[in-house]
């Protein structure tokens, strides 16, 4: 195969959750690029909503130094379905990641059928409070969320709580595959020494179900794929997925 | 009788101690049985074929067949010797001479 086509097959790698405290300049620059330097092209880090627009642009300033594509996350934690709605109408098209944290069953439904959502996230330790069923997979399936699924956890805790944690992941994969719902992979870590590489990341997956070319799409395609359906919406030329303006003015 | 392949792992140890052969040994051995269990360790045939302190590299050796298993337990190492680390695979190969070509 010539060498600008294996270039064209190459995975860029995604880590959509990377936990950085953004008052820390030295840190989030360390953070970023130990992040870089593990294999990943495109990093987003949650930021809170009422996030500066010059707090943002240091920050992509500091991930284009660094040689990575930043992308700006919101992370909602909302209690009723209203309020999940009131805050993706202000939010959505200030951030290019919208994860919800479905922290009840109603919230977790509403989250999966809309659209503007693109990561369904559940409580980590709390099993009974993790509501990705086949009821939720049918909706999301239906509507662009993807699971997401952090490997803090795995990598912290220990004994029975992560054989139950692994145990939990390993039956809601199992019903993302056979919703066809996307799985991505992220860290969710602030400290250095927990990040890991994507194909690391892709192994830890193996433990929970997931074959090695499902880890890797879920560390790079599943979430890449976020990342640029969201950016084309919130361009300016955008109308409806499909139509774009490519031209305006009189001489149309 | 089959013939068992093997795979050769290169890795990266990212620590701010000097851990010696023997806890790194010991990291990666406790890692694997604490994730898979002494039934699941005794099948990877994991050996420790050169370790370089100075420069925190390795090379292991484990079975084909559970390549997946202790790529895994290399992840979850946390800390080698008491000081936290991060144990990174650099190159994966079937012959060490194809691994050492990989890594330089």
């Amino acid at each position: 195969m010539p060498r600008n086509e294996v270039a064209a097959v190459k995975r860029v790698f995604a880590d959509l959750h990377l936990c950085l405290n953004v008052k820390d300049a030295a840190g989030t620059l360390r953070t970023v690029n130990k992040a870089v330097a593990l294999g990943y092209g495109i990093v987003a880090v949650p930021l809170t909503p009422e996030v500066g627009v010059d707090e943002v642009e240091r920050l992509r300033t500091v991930c284009s130094e660094a040689g990575a594509d930043f992308a700006t996350r919101v992370d909602l934690q909302p209690r009723t379905q209203n309020e999940l709605m009131r805050q993706l109408r202000r939010l959505r098209r200030k951030f290019e990641v919208v994860c919800v944290s479905c922290e009840n069953k109603a919230v977790a439904r509403q989250a999966a059928k809309d659209r503007r959502v693109d990561l369904l996230s559940f409580p980590l330790l709390d099993f009974r409070r993790r509501f990705f069923d086949r009821a939720e997979a049918e909706l999301a399936s239906n509507s662009f969320a993807a699971l997401e699924v952090d490997v803090k956890p795995l990598l912290v805790l220990e004994g029975p709580m992560r054989v139950r944690l692994l145990s939990s992941l390993r039956r809601e994969v199992a019903i993302a595959k056979k919703f066809h719902v996307p799985v991505v992979i992220s860290s969710g870590v602030s400290k250095e020494l927990l990040l890991r590489k994507p194909r690391e990341m892709a192994a830890l997956a193996f433990l929970f179900g997931l074959d090695e070319i499902s880890g890797l799409e879920a560390v790079s395609q599943s979430a890449n794929l976020i990342v640029e359906r969201n950016r084309e919406k919130l361009s300016s030329g955008f109308v409806a997925p499909g139509i774009r303006v490519v031209k305006e003015g009189k001489d149309c | 009788m089959k013939r068992v392949k093997r795979r050769y792992l290169a890795l990266q140890l990212d620590s701010d101690g000097l851990p010696s052969r023997r806890e790194f040994m010991e990291a990666v051995w406790g890692a694997v049985t604490k994730l898979h269990g002494e039934h699941g360790a005794s099948l990877t045939s994991l050996a420790l074929i050169d370790y370089d302190s100075e420069r925190k590299m390795a090379v292991l050796r484990t079975s084909l067949a559970t390549l997946d298993l202790v790529r895994a337990s290399l992840a979850l190492i946390k800390s080698v010797a008491g000081s936290e680390a991060a144990v990174h695979v650099t190159a994966v190969s079937g012959t060490i001479k194809a691994l050492h070509k990989k890594t330089q």
